[in-house]
């Protein structure tokens, strides 16, 4: 399937350095040359954003795909942009550890990947965005310079935290060769819950009380779509005592709706969704899921599918009057970004408003890569 | 530029004349943070009540070249609010409201003069608090938290002051108001509250700040272990983080610094070359099994006295002794140096004997605090002013140190911020390549240098500018500094 945003790419030339100095060779001779580069790992999420203006080279990260130094003892990670997110934790894990995030695709996409495009799924209410596990970033600038933030270890505040501009800067102020992660244990137990807490309002209702408490679960969604009732999932951690307290109180704040131990497989539901041919990721404050979901449901599309976390993170798979959706959610201080286009679709811009911050990432853009080489047009404003 | 009359004339106009100090005896009070060490008088200090007033002193300084440098309740501990000579002070502290709670959505709203414990205090009696609490926190504001990313004992488990900001309301070097992330998570565009939080005031002056509250944990329990040594304590911490645990705090002291601190607040801190205190929270039946376990974790490794702090008023004791430390080394010398550095944790029993070697080779004692979790440092290089040669053998001692910091792979800040004190050190820490980037973003925000010009960077340097004009800047002219 082809689709928008990749078409443009079909018969783009790739490189595939093998170093890092290779990258930033191949790099600062296409930016002299003034060819357009775009980035790549295992190019699982290619089409998000807008389609590039101009694409004269694909720059893969492939081949840079070593895993530098586990210092368990730690905590500590440090891997190259092309390491597969799933083969590091599989390095992790006899350890007792875990990066502790679960992006789309594990098991193709990269660390270079899901750092560019700030992918994060249902663990982020507990432990936060990858913006707050990573702790170091090798960047390579449009003009070769290499260039390092942050560093390896937790704490630290020296300079600026390029490790945080580089995450969800999607290749086009450098290309991310290597990144530096702060790591968690793995659980000693785990428990998902599944409920049906009724109608939109008594899951919006009921998610606020949740939040409201000093319950330590580490996610929280509610799976919606067409032609049926919410349910509820929620995901325990820890010792056996503590995972059944937990359950005890939640069994109690749902009443009179019924709290069954559920499948893992609930997990996947965004994952379902980002499957699909239309996707949009949209972020609204918590207290607004229940109004987000009736525009959506309200929007005309007969199939429409929505996994919320109680941060306030959704997706959705619709076609129908996402213009339409995203004035009304830009209106309540959210956003709504469309990863994926139907082929024929009428094509709106990806990102939307960035409110008056506009000339500001323009000038950082335009420091870092003047002449406009990296992911020409694919990201918010035309950057 | 000097501060004409002229230019104070307009401060006038823009804050009105009560709010602009210029009188010598009174500019004395701003000359320095909690670093007194680094001192330089302002031409002015301004004490903006609104967002528009601080958008018209920015205004007033962008036109006439005039630095600026702002500033909360100055308890920062490394220069980083310490005046340019003859600049523009911008004291936040009149900005001091909490504009806005929102239970539901775990958000609080608050100017930059806002109190740390206060956000705690208004938030506490729906069972939420501000997680982010530097020993400071009692009188350091949130603007100045924003600025150095500030940490904290907690910050191990909660994260520091950047997990905890999701917007600013941020007024630009050159006067333009711009608003940085949003109330709701993943703004569009580039992370610019992560790159705002922790540039300690060279990217503008923030105005507004949207924090993210957290829910009491439903059990709190600090354990106070004794040790022989602090190699001891620390191959306790070990084996904590190695059984998988997350502790909410893991703090350790040595023998010097308890001696201070119970001289200082009489914690009851037992008499011991290593004290670790660690803090577990969250569900009540989760906590109690792995503090057991802890007990037994710490027992394995040579703990002597175990105490276990369960109601408030125990554990509000044994914080108050940690949190005295800095201020109690007072009591045992006339002068001292606190430094921040870090290092991986199992870097922690090298590079303490090590600091112990130096310390003996330069006849200065040295308290060492640490949050051990983390691996950040706080050692504390003691010294008598009056004694000839010693403060600079002193300076010396804690240079020394952050070195080691740097050869162990670490860092060398890990929440005071790098301000007028460390910035030498950052090209040890990074390459040019590495700070040239960080240059970058700088000029985005502010290409004529205005906002604490003179900090976190080794040497000035200066944008070089797309558009307009060229006029050569007084440094590049003077020689002493590059334009790129």
């Amino acid at each position: 399937m082809t689709h928008q945003g990749t078409e443009t790419l079909r018969d783009v030339r790739v490189v595939e350095p093998e170093s890092e100095e290779e990258l930033s060779t191949a790099l600062r001779c296409a930016d002299r040359d003034g060819l357009a580069v775009i980035p790549r790992g295992s190019g699982t999420k290619l089409e998000w954003g807008n389609p590039p203006a101009r694409a004269d080279l694909i720059l893969s990260t492939v081949r840079l795909n070593r895993i530098i130094e586990h210092v368990w003892a730690d905590l500590t990670v440090t891997a190259e942009a092309g390491c597969i997110v799933a083969d590091l934790q599989r390095v992790l894990t006899p350890h007792g550890q875990r990066l502790a995030i679960d992006p789309l695709w594990p098991e193709s996409a990269t660390i270079g990947g899901i750092l560019a495009t700030n992918d994060s799924g249902a663990w982020r209410l507990r432990y936060g965005g990858l913006r707050d596990l990573i702790i170091g970033v090798t960047l390579v600038l449009a003009d070769g310079t290499i260039a390092r933030g942050g560093g390896k270890v937790v704490k630290n505040v020296a300079g600026y935290d390029l490790p945080k501009l580089a995450t969800g800067s999607l290749g086009t102020l450098g290309v991310i060769t290597q990144a530096v992660f702060r790591l968690h244990p793995l659980p000693r137990k785990t428990r998902t819950l599944t409920l049906a807490p009724g109608g939109m309002a008594e899951a919006q209702a009921l998610l606020l009380a949740i939040q409201d408490t000093n319950l330590a679960h580490i996610a929280l969604q509610l799976r919606c779509g067409a032609h049926r009732d919410p349910e509820m999932d929620i995901l325990l951690e820890g010792t056996e005592e503590g995972i059944e307290a937990q359950t005890a109180r939640l069994t109690s704040l749902a009443a009179p709706a019924r709290v069954a131990e559920g499948p893992t497989n609930v997990w996947g539901a965004r994952q379902e969704i980002a499957n699909h041919d239309a996707v949009a990721k949209f972020s609204v404050l918590p207290s607004k899921i229940a109004d987000t979901i009736g525009a959506i449901a309200a929007a005309g599309d007969p199939e429409w599918r929505a996994v919320v976390q109680a941060t306030g993170i959704g997706w959705i798979s619709a076609d129908a009057a996402l213009s339409r959706l995203r004035a009304r959610i830009e209106s309540e201080g959210g956003t709504l970004t469309v990863l994926r286009q139907s082929p024929g679709a009428a094509a709106i811009d990806a990102w939307g408003d960035p409110g008056d911050t506009l000339p500001l990432l323009r000038t950082i853009k335009q420091r870092f890569d003047p002449k406009n080489t990296l992911n020409p047009g694919r990201f918010v404003g035309g950057i | 530029m000097p501060l004409t009359p002229e230019i104070v004339g307009k401060l006038h106009e823009a804050t009105g004349a009560r709010n602009v100090i210029t009188a010598s005896e009174e500019l004395r009070t701003y000359e320095c943070d909690a670093l007194t060490a680094y001192r330089a008088v302002p031409g002015a200090v301004v004490l903006p009540a609104t967002t528009e007033e601080v958008q018209a002193v920015a205004r007033i300084c962008y036109q006439a070249h005039i630095p600026f440098v702002a500033r909360g309740s100055g308890t920062g501990l490394s220069g980083g609010a310490m005046p340019v000579p003859e600049g523009v002070v911008i004291c936040l502290a009149r900005m001091n409201r909490i504009l806005e709670i929102d239970f539901p959505n775990a958000r609080v709203v608050v100017e930059p003069g806002v109190i740390n414990l206060e956000v705690t205090g208004r938030v506490a009696p729906a069972n939420y608090f501000y997680a982010p609490d530097p020993s400071s926190q009692s009188v350091c504001s949130i603007g100045g938290n924003v600025a150095e990313n500030s940490g904290g004992a907690h910050c191990l488990k909660y994260g520091f002051t950047t997990t905890h900001v999701l917007a600013l309301e941020v007024v630009l070097p050159d006067g333009t108001l711009m608003h940085l992330g949003k109330k709701t998570l993943d703004a569009l565009g580039y992370d610019l509250p992560g790159v705002f939080v922790g540039s300690e005031g060279t990217l503008g002056v923030a105005t507004k700040i949207t924090l993210r509250i957290v829910k009491r944990p439903e059990s709190v329990q600090t354990l106070l272990a004794a040790f022989h040594s602090t190699t001891e304590a620390g191959a306790a911490v070990s084996g904590i983080i190695a059984a998988g645990m997350l502790p909410a705090a893991i703090e350790m002291m040595d023998h010097l610094s308890i001696l201070a601190a119970e001289a200082a607040v009489h914690a009851h801190y037992p008499d011991c070359g290593g004290l670790l205190l660690v803090e577990m929270d969250g569900p009540q039946a989760e906590v109690c099994a792995l503090m057991e376990h802890i007990q037994e974790i710490c027992r394995s490794q040579g703990a002597w006295e175990i105490r276990l702090a369960q109601s408030e008023t125990e554990r509000a004791l044994v914080w108050k002794g940690r949190k005295a430390a800095f201020a109690a080394l007072g009591r045992i010398s006339p002068n001292y140096i606190v430094q921040d550095g870090v290092i991986p944790r199992t870097r922690l029993p090298q590079v303490l004997t090590r600091i112990g070697e130096l310390s003996t080779e330069a006849g200065l004692r040295v308290a060492n605090v640490f949050h051990a979790g983390d691996g950040n440092l706080h050692p504390m290089v003691l010294y008598d002013r009056r004694i000839a040669g010693q403060e600079k053998s002193a300076i010396a001692l804690s240079e020394r140190i952050l070195e080691l910091c740097i050869e162990a792979g670490g860092s060398i800040t890990g929440e005071h911020g790098v301000g007028e004190e460390k910035k030498h050190m950052m090209s040890k820490m990074f390459a040019e390549p590495d700070l040239a980037t960080m240059q970058r973003v700088r000029c985005a925000f502010d290409p004529q240098q205005i906002a604490n010009p003179a900090k976190v960077f080794p040497r000035p340097r200066l944008c070089g500018e797309k558009l307009g004009e060229y006029t050569p800047h007084p440094l590049e002219l003077a020689g002493v500094a590059e334009r790129f």
